[in-house]
């Protein structure tokens, strides 16, 4: 059931022509089609909402529509004049600037530095004219009403301050759209209300703008439109004004969700984990859940909203400030990564190349590092015994390798995973943690990992799997834990496990608003 | 191969002769001998077996230091207080003899101040987390000033004969103390870092420390043994090059931090962390012992000494990228 996105009918908003506009968008890299046909249009005096999944194809749109990358196919117009921007400078000179959730500013650099970097007013003999400068940042600033003294530094700034030093970037550019890209993820409530009035001085400006943003009660505060991205496509755009937030939902995410996942049959053993009031000073508070033996526990929720770092306690990377973990019945204490090991809770992290595979490393030599205590005698080690371990494991998951004492730097990301996965596999643990598992790995990679899951649980090993892919989540999943902002906002099993209920919890919209 | 349904995965990539005659050592070893060769041309006193033994005071003591060290740089860390920490021990024995202790007691306390130094950088680096170039700098100034400050311009010298052993004594023929002492820790520091599972991990670790946290390996625990080690290998040394000296004064082994460290870079150790040899650290030892015995027998002055060895060094960390690079412009 699709929203029409014709806009006849239309409210005042709906008046002008587009400064901006995309149509026919492609942009593939190898093994992935990121944006396929895909179009955008942004409007004079109004806010444009870019909804979606992650990986629906937004950061891709961004860089597009920024010059970073250049797309396979497709137009893009300014003022009804086709155009191209073959670097990032072209679309600065076309008036497009970004504000994104990191902001890309220099802390060593004074405010006014930052704002007219790149295109600082010159004086004779082409030096800076550094009084115009600090006369011109303060009118900017002005305008958007800070007030902060353009000489200071910008790492003596609040990052709330920084957020506006962005935006007078945009504007001293003479920016005529302007991307927000999550620009309240990292802002307290007073600052995203300081920045909604910004954002309704940008409009009466005439600035086009387009927001990217989860969080629904925004959305509809100050966006005129809206356009959906899924999977890469363009799926509806429309007036918020004739959407409801549960049309929006189900636009987002709509899709079949069974279909490429494995068969299972779910019925889960003796309980094996239980966390119980699990608490962080910064990352989160309360969580508590059990695990039972051939269970797939999700864990889904919004980027930050700190799945990773209750997963990162339970693995003894971070100390919680209070909460029990109890595993098989017995209370454990994991005050190290090797006391989680030991207590048979493994971790499969997010960040493959940083945490999960150790590169310069061979690949025996990585799988078999946290067993090295099987494989040796008295502390000394046996090649054989290690080769032997490596390959039934690396077996199991049909690792594709050139040798088993190959740099696993050499690998492909889907195969470097196989290589993390052996390593716990070959620890015989009995609670597997796997952090975005299969975040940037090829189709393939990605149906062996989705297998192998199942097939361990169904021989009995306990699986939480946290991801932020929907179809994953409730494809692979026997129960559901969404968190928000650090706290569990629902546990979902059975009928509940819809893509709506998923959403609807992580971005905390309450039952049956519209 | 990518056609077929069952990938057969072998174990190694390469024989044993291949990985042996394309490693670092087998270069190093070639260098090794053609200066031996040279030396043996260039002075008719170098073919000698007595001065051939004393040329190994040129890099025993110093080399002692090395082992340890390799394993330090390897897990991606360092220690340059290391000759600070011999003057520290050393003053220490010193003192010990002054009071009247017996040899066992003098080389007790030698060992422990070492222990104590070891201790004392590995505590800042694994339990604060400081970076260890910092610290031990630090540390490198703190030990010998402690050192200055005990003895001013005086000097420890009422060392009992039989600590002369270590320095001065023969096991027989031309083979010292001090060579046995040598290859004993070149054996167990090859063991260590090659057949343990305590190297592995210091491979680990120098590698991706994140990715050997993230791997269950208890990585402060690691480095902090890694200090302690250098700790008490620097006190070794102290305790050799007292004994060899027969006195103590603030300036002992002064300088020696960079020969150590240059020793272990020579030796095919990354500076970076992640990979290196104990055996490429002993034939760097005979390099640099040779170079510095066959200038010395040409009655080079030690100045001009120092220049060849810091030429020699950036030659040979400079040359494989000098290859590569080569390897690059003509297309591979």
């Amino acid at each position: 059931m699709f929203v029409s996105p014709d806009v006849s009918g239309a409210t005042d908003a709906a008046a002008s022509e587009p400064i901006l506009s995309l149509s026919g968008i492609t942009k593939t890299f190898p093994g992935v089609r990121a944006l396929s046909d895909v179009s955008l249009e942004l409007y004079p005096g109004q806010v444009t909402a870019l909804v979606g999944e992650n990986g629906a194809g937004k950061s891709t749109i961004v860089k597009v529509l920024t010059g970073i990358y250049r797309p396979d196919e497709g137009t893009i117009s300014v003022d009804g004049q086709e155009t191209r921007f073959p670097t990032a400078r072209a679309a600065s000179d076309a008036g497009i600037t970004a504000i994104h959730q990191e902001t890309v500013l220099f802390d060593e650099l004074t405010v006014a530095e930052n704002i007219f970097l790149g295109h600082a007013p010159r004086g004779r003999r082409g030096l800076i004219d550094w009084a115009t400068m600090r006369r011109q940042a303060s009118e900017i600033l002005d305008r958007v009403g800070a007030e902060i003294d353009p000489s200071v530094l910008l790492k003596d700034l609040g990052i709330a301050n920084k957020h506006l030093v962005a935006i007078s970037r945009a504007l001293s550019i003479d920016a005529r759209v302007v991307i927000m890209d999550e620009p309240t993820a990292s802002l307290s409530q007073k600052e995203i209300e300081e920045l909604y009035e910004l954002v309704e001085k940008l409009k009466a400006d005439g600035k086009a703008i387009l927001f990217i943003s989860h969080k629904f009660d925004e959305i509809f505060r100050i966006a005129d439109r809206y356009t959906v991205f899924r999977d890469g496509q363009h799926v509806g755009a429309g007036l918020m004004a004739d959407i409801t937030e549960d049309d929006l939902v189900r636009l987002m995410v709509g899709r079949s969700v069974d279909a490429i996942f494995p068969e299972r049959s779910a019925n889960p053993g003796d309980e094996i984990l239980k966390v119980d009031g699990y608490c962080h000073p910064t990352e989160f508070d309360d969580i508590s859940f059990d695990l039972r033996r051939g269970e797939i526990l999700g864990f889904y929720g919004l980027v930050g909203a700190g799945r990773s770092e209750v997963m990162q306690a339970l693995f003894g990377i971070t100390r919680p400030s209070a909460g029990t973990v109890h595993v098989d019945g017995a209370p454990v204490e994991i005050h190290s990564t090797a006391a989680a090991v030991e207590a048979g809770i493994v971790y499969v992290p997010e960040d493959r190349g940083k945490q999960g595979a150790i590169i310069g490393l061979p690949i025996f030599q990585n799988v078999t590092l946290p067993s090295l205590s099987r494989t040796s005698r008295n502390g000394f080690i046996r090649l054989a015994e290690e080769f032997e371990l490596t390959r039934k494991y690396t077996e199991r998951l049909d690792l594709r390798a050139a040798a088993l004492d190959q740099d696993v730097g050499n690998l492909s990301g889907g195969n470097q995973q196989k290589v993390v996965i052996a390593k716990w596999l070959a620890t015989e643990p009995k609670i597997i943690i796997l952090d975005e598992p299969t975040k940037g790995i090829d189709i393939g990679s990605k149906a062996a990992v989705h297998a192998f899951t199942a097939e361990l649980a169904a021989q009995g090993l306990a699986v939480i799997m946290v991801s932020s892919e929907i179809p994953e989540v409730l494809g692979m999943s026997d129960r559901v834990i969404v968190m928000r902002e650090g706290r569990m906002a629902a546990e979902l099993s059975g009928d509940q496990m819809t893509p709506e209920t998923l959403v609807r919890h992580a971005a905390g919209i309450s039952e049956g608003r519209s | 191969m990518s056609t077929a349904t069952h990938h057969h995965v072998p174990d190694r990539l390469n024989g044993p002769l291949h990985r042996t005659v394309r490693s670092w050592e087998s270069l190093l070893l070639a260098v090794a001998v053609a200066i031996f060769v040279m030396n043996s041309f260039a002075s008719p006193y170098f073919l000698d077996a007595w001065n051939l033994s004393d040329a190994t005071f040129n890099f025993t003591e110093k080399a002692m230091i090395a082992f340890a060290m390799a394993l330090l740089i390897t897990s991606g860390e360092i220690d340059l207080s290391v000759a600070s920490i011999i003057a520290l021990s050393s003053t220490a024995m010193g003192a010990a003899a002054e009071a009247g202790l017996g040899m066992p007691g003098i080389v007790a306390v030698g060992l422990v101040t070492g222990l104590a130094c070891g201790a004392f950088n590995g505590a800042l680096v694994a339990g604060l987390g400081l970076p260890s170039i910092v610290v031990t700098i630090g540390t490198m100034s703190l030990f010998r000033g402690i050192s200055y400050i005990v003895l001013g311009d005086q000097a420890y010298t009422s060392y009992p004969p039989s600590f002369a052993v270590f320095g001065q004594g023969y096991v027989g023929w031309v083979i010292t103390v001090e060579m046995v002492l040598f290859v004993l820790f070149a054996v167990i520091f090859g063991v260590v870092l090659h057949k343990t599972n305590f190297g592995r991990a210091v491979l680990a670790i120098g590698n991706n420390a994140t990715g050997a946290l993230f791997s269950g390996i208890r990585v402060r625990r690691v480095k902090f043994i890694l200090f302690l080690l250098t700790g008490v290998m620097a006190a070794v040394a102290s305790v050799c090059l007292t004994s060899r000296l027969g006195s103590t004064r603030p300036s002992i082994a002064f300088g020696w931090e960079l020969e150590v460290v240059t020793m272990v870079v020579l030796g095919g150790v990354n500076i970076l962390g992640g990979s290196g040899s104990i055996p490429g650290v002993v034939i760097a030892a005979f390099v640099m012992g040779l170079v510095t015995f066959g200038l010395g027998l040409l009655n080079v002055p030690g100045i001009v000494m120092s220049i060849f060895i810091g030429l020699l060094l950036i030659g040979v960390i400079a040359l494989p990228r000098i290859w590569f690079q080569l390897q690059i412009m003509r297309g591979k």
